[in-house]
């Protein structure tokens, strides 16, 4: 029990630093970098509760796909944290002191009085022929099947939103059509070769000419 | 936990709309742009056989299946109606409007029928899980909703606005409920309003949940202190998404009200009364106010909004069986005036010119003197003037309030609602004392017509025989 607490607080301490750094980080990239960390300490402290399978999934899914979406994206926008920041150290005392005050209170509430370990036992331990993956199936495909169902719907939405807002047509964009590629024949309309004859060596001209006179020379 | 196929037949409504959406999907991938009312007449039709089905379902004593998850009772039935009729009379005003700016696709029926699907889904939640689950199913359809028009820079604006301030009362919401969940053990609504009976209303962890909990309704209501998105969003979007976003969800927001508030936290209805007294006060006193200083009518109506969210918790605070069925009462009526208002306006927006100052309804009675009729039954209703059902609507609310000796506030209530007038009566004198901007009468499909025209009476038959629909509503409650 006693490594397992040191675990715990060692973890715990892990998570809340990262977070922390996730807010505080002048580079983006470094606070999803900081994300991950705090995904993985948050995914080792269910693993202490024995969800193993949560917390594999959410390595699996957050870290290895959520987070590496967010890395592109972020590298590929070019944020400009400086104006950001501005706004955050402005609004930063009045923030604070709500912050505190909020923290103070829910730790009042959440704290050891009501969720304590008298009131909340710790479950028997489970044999090790136990299946942690087998009994969430059995329970979502069943009690909460309603529940799973929706969530199915709300992901229908979400693509239909996405492709709607930003699927646009255009005419000039190049692709590959397979279903043409595999009419491609041996033979003359396969490999076409051009014969091209090579162009005259010219001299640079000194002057800036418009690129029209270039192509005429 | 065995698997039942009776327990499938309660949810047959919520099934067919799914499946309605889902036929939009695919056929909508077929139709040539030229024949896209298909969309349309299959939407429309759709509602119409899962209004059917919900009749055929419904009635009987309340059930619940699904281990749990889902809840079928009286209230449910005529809520669920309820919203399918007026997202019915939401496709039918914004036929035309959507075939003239080129909105006219698949996704807009879609994703308008699967918010319509959340509703329904709130509606009949008897989980935290299943409740939360179709609040996200409605936010997410209507944040894409609200940016539909997607080259318009200010739908953008407005959707992002509704989406940040959405998904914080999302998240309060859900830390709320995870409290309460903490606290009760359970999810299911039935076995949190045992275990909240068994540990006393003393309990922190309640009534500190609670209060988020209630913060996260007043978001979805739009209850002052936690309107800003109202305006921004009203007037950003779309005119049939206002439309909609204005009228049928406020049904749903009163149904996840009731079933958090009071069948699962019944026991601690001292707290929560207090909370909703502080919201509904200056909540018709900012709506009612900044209304007037309005010359935006969407803005003007999303403030209107906001002053009639008050009294729906007016009825809920009152916490007897008689303030239930005024509340409901009350977000039934309201969401029908709403159709109606909005409706119009919909209705009057041409190609390349949205409906949305005061001035453009300037004389509107001598462009078309039938739909201007509508149009003051519609703001007499809102500002509650007899015979009109927004009177009964008030009188019920008021009625509840001061039987659990809370005169005052129905006095507060009264002298708002006076001020109120003032803004909805300003409608009617530039619709018929006004001198027209615009000669030209008003070009007006025939279905949006009838819609009116069947809305604007609504108003007035149910205001002159209000059991119609009060009957029900008591019987929901009984």
């Amino acid at each position: 029990m006693g490594f397992e607490k040191f675990l715990f607080y060692v973890l715990a301490a892990t998570l809340i630093a990262a977070a922390g750094m996730v807010v505080t980080r002048r580079n983006p990239v470094h606070a999803v970098l900081f994300l991950v960390v705090a995904f993985f300490s948050s995914a080792m402290l269910w693993m202490l509760l024995e969800a193993e399978f949560l917390a594999i999934s959410l390595v699996l899914v957050y870290v290895g796909a959520v987070l590496v979406l967010f890395l592109f994206v972020i590298m590929m926008l070019d944020v400009d944290i400086a104006t950001l920041k501005a706004q955050f150290i402005r609004h930063l005392p009045l923030a604070l002191v709500v912050g505190v005050i909020m923290l103070v209170e829910i730790f009042l509430v959440v704290g050891p009085g009501n969720f304590g370990g008298e009131s909340f036992p710790n479950p028997a331990p489970q044999g090790p022929d136990y299946n942690n993956t087998r009994e969430l199936g059995l329970l979502l495909y069943s009690s909460y099947l309603y529940p799973f169902e929706i969530a199915a719907v709300i992901l229908l939405v979400a693509i239909v939103a996405a492709i709607r807002l930003t699927l646009r047509h255009r005419p000039d964009t190049k692709y590959l059509d397979p279903s043409k590629q595999v009419y491609v024949r041996k033979g003359p309309d396969r490999v076409q070769l051009i014969r091209v004859p090579p162009e005259p060596r010219r001299v640079p001209p000194t002057a800036t000419p418009t690129s029209g006179v270039e192509d005429e020379a | 936990m065995t698997f039942d196929y009776a327990h499938l037949l309660p949810i047959v409504p919520e099934i067919a709309v799914l499946v309605l959406a889902s036929i939009l999907l695919l056929v909508d991938l077929w139709l040539k742009d030229e024949d896209k009312g298909t969309n349309h007449l299959i939407a429309v039709f759709g509602l119409l056989v899962v209004i059917g089905l919900t009749g055929v379902v419904g009635g009987g004593e309340r059930e619940i299946v699904l281990s749990g998850s889902y809840i079928r009772d009286p209230m449910s039935d005529v809520l669920k109606i309820a919203v399918l009729v007026v997202s019915l009379l939401s496709f039918v005003y914004s036929r035309d409007y959507l075939r003239d700016r080129g909105l006219w696709v698949g996704e807009f029926y879609v994703l308008t029928l699967c918010a319509v699907l959340g509703m329904m889904v709130m509606i009949s939640a008897n989980s935290f899980l299943t409740l939360y689950l179709g609040l996200e199913l409605l936010a997410l359809s209507l944040y894409a909703l609200v940016a539909f028009e997607r080259d318009n820079p200010s739908g953008a604006e407005a959707a992002m606005k509704y989406f940040v301030l959405g998904a914080l009362g999302s998240g309060l919401l859900l830390y709320g409920l995870s409290m309460l969940y903490g606290a009760s053990g359970s999810l299911e609504l039935g076995a949190v309003a045992r275990a909240v009976a068994w540990q006393g209303a003393d309990n922190q962890v309640l009534v500190f949940g609670l209060v988020f909990v209630v913060i996260g309704i007043g978001f979805k209501f739009g209850a002052v202190p936690f309107h800003m998105w109202v305006p921004d969003t009203y007037q950003g979007a779309p005119n049939p998404v206002v439309l909609f976003l204005g009228s049928a969800p406020k049904i749903a927001a009163f149904a996840l009200a009731f079933r958090l508030l009071v069948d699962g936290l019944g026991q601690l209805h001292a707290d929560w009364q207090g909370m909703l007294v502080i919201l509904s006060v200056i909540s018709l006193a900012v709506g009612n106010i900044v209304a007037i200083a309005q010359t935006n009518i969407k803005r003007m109506l999303a403030y209107s909004t906001i002053s009639h969210v008050g009294f729906i918790f007016l009825g809920l605070l009152a916490g007897t069986t008689e303030g239930f069925a005024a509340a409901m009462f009350y977000a039934i009526v309201y969401a029908l005036m709403a159709a109606g208002g909005f409706g119009l306006l919909v209705m009057m927006s041409r190609q390349g010119h949205e409906v949305e100052r005061l001035e453009d309804l300037k004389g509107l009675n001598e462009r078309d003197s039938w739909q201007a009729a509508m149009m003051a039954l519609v703001m007499f209703s809102m500002a509650g003037v007899p015979p009109t059902v927004g009177f009964m609507a008030k009188l019920l609310v008021l009625d509840a309030v001061i039987s659990i000796g809370l005169w005052w506030l129905a006095l507060i209530a009264v002298f708002f609602s006076v001020i109120g007038a003032f803004y909805y009566l300003r409608v009617v004198k530039i619709i018929y004392f006004d001198k027209p901007e615009v000669i030209e009468p008003l070009v007006v499909g025939s279905g949006a017509r009838v819609a009116l025209s069947v809305t604007g009476l609504a108003i007035l038959l149910l205001g002159l025989f209000p059991a119609a629909l009060l009957t029900y509503c008591q019987a929901a409650f009984a």
